[in-house]
C-alpha cells in the first residue's frame, strides 16, 4: 500500500482526478458558489469550484468576499455537510404493496449514488467518523447509510482559510487532515499554484497513479505544514473542552439555559447544519387508493416539540429543556455513549444560527457559577 | 428498519380500550426474545409502535395494546388474519434470574401490568427458585384492571401474594381502595433480600420505588421500566434518549440507581 506517499499536482492535475473518478463511476461532489454561499454539489470540474472565493463567517453571519488569489478552497465549510449525501434528509425505507389479505414488502431500491466528495474539511472526515460511530458500528447497521459510505471516496483538503465560527482546534479535529480519507491535498499558493497530495488508501494511490504528478520537495513539504501551521493560530473561535461532561451534567438547573432559551427560536437550523446530528423520524405515505405504502426516514430536530411526544405531551415541552438537551447531548452526554464528542468544531451553528446563539459562548457562560436550583422531584413530571 | 410479516392469530378484549394480540410469523420468526423486551409494530400505511411482549404461547408473541392514537388504534383494529409488521425484540430485560435466592416485589399500575406478566409467568415456572413473591397492582377503576382470571390463578400459588387495589371504586368493588404503593403495608419484607420489579406511569414507578428503598431495599435491586418517544428502537434516531440513556437500547428496563437521577431532572 502506497500509504502516506506525497506528490504534487497543479490544477490541470486536480481536473485529471475529478476526471479519473467520474470514468470509475462516482458522482463527484464539490463545494459550489451558489445564491451568494458555497454549497455542495454535482462537479465535473476545477472550474465549477469557488475560484477566488472566501467566506466571512461570525455568529449568525455568512457573507462571500473575493479573495486576492485564485485559491480554490480559499474558504471554510458552508451550510452544508456530507450528511446530505450519507444521511439524506429524506430516504425510503420500505415500500409494500396489498396482496389479497395481507402485504408483500419489496425491496428497498438500491442506494443511488457512489459518491466521491471533493475537498472534505479535516472537521468533516471527524464529523463523518462520528456519524459512522452511530449508524455503521452499531449492532444494527443502517443499510443506506452503510452502502453509501462503504463506496464513498474521500478527496480531503486541509484548511488554509478557517472561518470566523471555527474552532476545530479546539475539539482536536484540524484543520489539518490526519487519516480517514483516501487522498489529501494541501493547496499551495506561493509561486506556482499547486497541491501537495498525501494518499491515504490503495483506491486514492490508483487515481494518483492515472494523473500527471511530480515528486514533492521540501520546499513543497514545508509550505504545507506552513499553511495548516497558520490556520491553526488563526481560528475564530475557540471552546475550553476541559472537564466539559461533568460541567454540563453538574449544571442543568444553570440559570443560563433561561437566558439562551429567551434568544432560542426553535427554528431547527443549528441541527439542520451539524455535520454529526443524525436524529430522524419516519413517516408513511399510501397511495390513494390505499394499495401501495411506503415508509420514509426523514431528518428530524430536538428542537421540535413533538420530538419527545409521550402520552400526548412532550417531555421537553420548553425551549430551555431543548436547547440543553442539544447542547449537553454535544459536548456531554456523547461522550458516554460513543466515546467521543459529539461536537467537531465546524462553527457551522454558530454561523447559521438566525439570532447569532454561539456555544462556545454558552459554554463558557455555563463555567461561571449560577444559582443552584435543584430540581425538586415533586416537580418532575 | 424493514419489519418481518406477521399475522393476529388471537385477538382478545381485554378491557374497553385494550386488546391483546397473539402474532404468528407469515415468514422467517423474529429472534427469541426475553421478558421487559418490547416490538415495533407497524400497521399498514399509519405506523409504527413500540410494544412490550406480553407473553408468548408456542411461536404466537402476545402484545396487549391500549388505544391511545393513530397507531396504537390502527393496530387494535387489526381482525384476526390481518398482517402487520414486526421489528424486535429490543431492550433490556426484566432482571428475573439475578433475583434467585430473593423475595420478589412487584408494582405494577394500569397497563404497566403487560410488560411484567411474562416475568411474572417466569418466576412461578421457576418457583422454587425465588422466596415469597408479592404482586401488588393497582388501576384506575375496577374495570381498568387487567388479566383479572390469570392474576386470580397466580394467587393459588404457595407463597404468592396477589394484591389489587383501585384509585376510584365503582359500586359492587369491595377491594382496597388507593394508590398500589399504598399495599406495601400488606406486604412484609425484608429489604435486604428482595428484588422489586415496577411498570406503570412514571410517577407511580417513582413512588413505589421509593416505598421499596423505604422499606430498605437498595436502588440496584429495583427494576423499573422506562418509556420514551421511538422511532427507531435501535439507538439512531434520538428520539428516545434520556440523558446519555437510549432508553430503546440501554432501556426499557434500568435499575433504579441509574434510572433516578434521569428520573429526576425536569424535561430530561
Ligand atoms: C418500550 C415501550 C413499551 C411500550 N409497551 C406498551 C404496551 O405494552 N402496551 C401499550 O399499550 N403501550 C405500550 N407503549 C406505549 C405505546 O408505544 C404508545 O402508546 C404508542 O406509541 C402511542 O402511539 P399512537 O400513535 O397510538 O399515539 P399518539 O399519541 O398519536 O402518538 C403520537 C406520537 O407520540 C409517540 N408516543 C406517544 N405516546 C407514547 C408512549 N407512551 N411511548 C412511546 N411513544 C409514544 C408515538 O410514537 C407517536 O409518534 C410502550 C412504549 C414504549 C416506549
Ligand atoms: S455542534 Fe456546531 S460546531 Fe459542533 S459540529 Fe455541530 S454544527 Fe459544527
Ligand atoms: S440555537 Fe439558533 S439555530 Fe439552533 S434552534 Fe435555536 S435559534 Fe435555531
Ligand atoms: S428509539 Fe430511536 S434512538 Fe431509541
Amino acid at each position: 500500500m502506497a500509504n502516506g506517499l506525497r506528490a504534487v499536482i497543479d490544477v490541470d492535475g486536480l481536473d485529471e482526478v475529478i476526471t479519473r473518478l467520474r470514468v470509475q463511476g462516482f458522482s463527484t461532489i464539490g463545494p459550489t458558489c451558489r445564491d451568494g454561499a458555497i454549497v455542495y454539489d454535482e462537479i465535473e470540474a476545477t472550474g465549477e469550484l469557488p475560484r477566488g472565493w472566501a467566506d466571512d463567517q461570525d455568529a449568525g453571519t455568512y457573507r462571500l468576499v473575493r479573495r486576492d488569489d485564485e485559491a480554490l478552497f480559499g474558504y471554510a465549510v458552508g451550510p452544508h455537510s456530507w450528511k446530505q449525501y450519507l444521511h439524506p434528509p429524506g430516504e425510503l425505507l420500505f415500500e409494500v404493496r396489498r396482496d389479497g389479505g395481507g402485504f408483500v414488502i419489496e425491496e428497498r431500491p438500491e442506494p443511488k449514488s457512489r459518491y466521491a466528495f471533493i475537498g472534505v474539511r479535516a472537521c468533516e472526515l471527524a464529523a463523518i467518523g462520528v456519524q459512522d460511530r452511530v449508524l455503521v458500528e452499531s449492532e444494527h447497521p443502517a443499510g443506506g447509510y452503510s452502502v453509501r459510505r462503504g463506496e464513498a471516496f474521500l478527496l480531503a483538503v486541509d484548511c488554509g482559510e478557517p472561518g470566523g465560527s471555527c474552532f476545530c482546534v479546539s475539539m482536536g479535529t484540524g484543520p489539518g487532515v490526519s487519516s480517514g480519507f483516501d487522498l489529501a491535498l494541501t493547496e499551495l499558493m506561493s509561486g506556482e499554484h499547486r497541491f501537495l497530495v498525501r494518499v491515504g488508501s490503495d483506491a486514492g494511490a490508483a487515481v494518483l497513479g492515472e494523473v500527471a504528478s511530480r515528486e514533492a520537495t521540501g520546499e513543497d513539504l514545508a509550505e504545507a505544514r506552513r499553511v495548516v501551521e497558520m490556520a491553526g493560530a488563526r481560528m475564530g473561535r475557540h471552546l475550553d473542552t476541559d472537564g466539559l461532561p461533568v460541567l454540563l451534567a453538574e449544571n442543568l438547573e444553570h440559570p443560563r439555559w433561561d437566558d439562551v432559551a429567551r434568544r432560542c427560536l426553535t427554528c431547527t437550523n443549528c441541527t439542520l447544519v451539524c455535520p454529526t446530528c443524525f436524529c430522524s423520524t419516519v413517516e408513511d405515505l399510501t397511495t390513494l387508493d390505499g394499495q401501495r405504502a411506503q415508509r420514509w426516514q426523514r431528518w428530524d430536530s430536538c428542537f421540535t416539540l413533538g420530538f419527545s411526544e409521550l402520552h400526548g405531551s412532550p417531555v421537553r415541552h420548553s425551549t430551555r429543556g431543548r436547547y440543553r438537551q442539544w447542547l449537553t447531548h454535544k459536548l456531554g452526554t456523547w461522550w458516554e455513549q460513543f466515546g467521543e464528542s459529539g461536537c467537531v468544531g465546524c462553527g457551522r451553528c454558530i454561523t447559521w444560527c438566525p439570532v447569532g446563539i454561539d456555544m462556545t459562548a454558552e459554554v463558557a457562560a455555563l463555567r461561571r457559577p449560577g444559582v443552584d436550583a435543584s430540581a425538586n422531584p415533586e416537580e418532575v413530571r | 428498519m424493514v419489519p418481518t410479516r406477521y399475522r393476529v392469530a388471537t385477538k382478545r378484549q381485554e378491557l374497553t380500550d385494550t386488546w391483546t394480540l397473539g402474532l404468528e410469523p407469515v415468514d422467517e420468526p423474529l429472534e427469541p426474545w426475553s421478558p421487559g423486551q418490547f416490538n415495533m409494530l407497524w400497521a399498514f400505511g399509519v405506523g409504527e409502535v413500540a410494544i412490550s411482549i406480553s407473553g408468548s404461547e408456542d411461536d404466537t408473541l402476545l402484545h396487549t395494546v391500549r388505544r391511545v392514537g393513530a397507531g396504537t388504534e390502527a393496530v387494535c383494529a387489526l381482525a384476526e388474519g390481518e398482517m402487520l409488521g414486526l421489528r424486535g425484540p429490543f431492550g433490556s430485560r426484566w432482571r428475573t434470574v439475578e433475583a434467585r435466592g430473593k423475595d420478589v416485589v412487584i408494582l405494577a399500575g394500569g397497563i404497566g401490568l403487560a410488560p411484567l406478566r411474562p416475568a411474572i409467568r417466569q418466576l412461578l415456572l421457576d418457583r422454587g427458585s425465588y422466596g415469597r413473591i408479592s404482586i401488588l397492582v393497582g388501576a384506575r377503576h375496577p374495570e381498568d384492571l387487567l388479566f383479572v382470571e390469570e392474576m386470580s390463578r397466580w394467587a393459588e400459588s404457595p407463597g404468592v401474594d396477589v394484591e389489587i387495589t383501585v384509585d376510584t371504586a365503582s359500586s359492587g368493588w369491595s377491594g382496597h381502595v388507593g394508590v398500589v404503593t399504598s399495599l406495601m403495608d400488606r406486604v412484609e419484607i425484608d429489604g435486604s433480600s428482595v428484588h422489586g420489579f415496577a411498570c406503570g406511569p412514571e410517577v407511580m414507578m417513582r413512588f413505589a420505588a421509593k416505598a421499596l428503598t423505604d422499606r430498605g431495599v437498595a436502588p440496584t435491586a429495583i427494576d423499573v421500566s422506562l418509556e420514551r418517544n421511538m422511532k427507531c428502537a435501535i439507538a439512531q434516531c434520538g428520539h428516545c434518549q434520556l440523558g446519555p440513556t437510549f432508553v430503546c437500547r440501554d432501556g426499557p428496563v434500568l435499575d433504579y440507581a441509574t434510572a433516578q437521577p434521569l428520573m429526576m431532572v425536569r424535561e430530561r
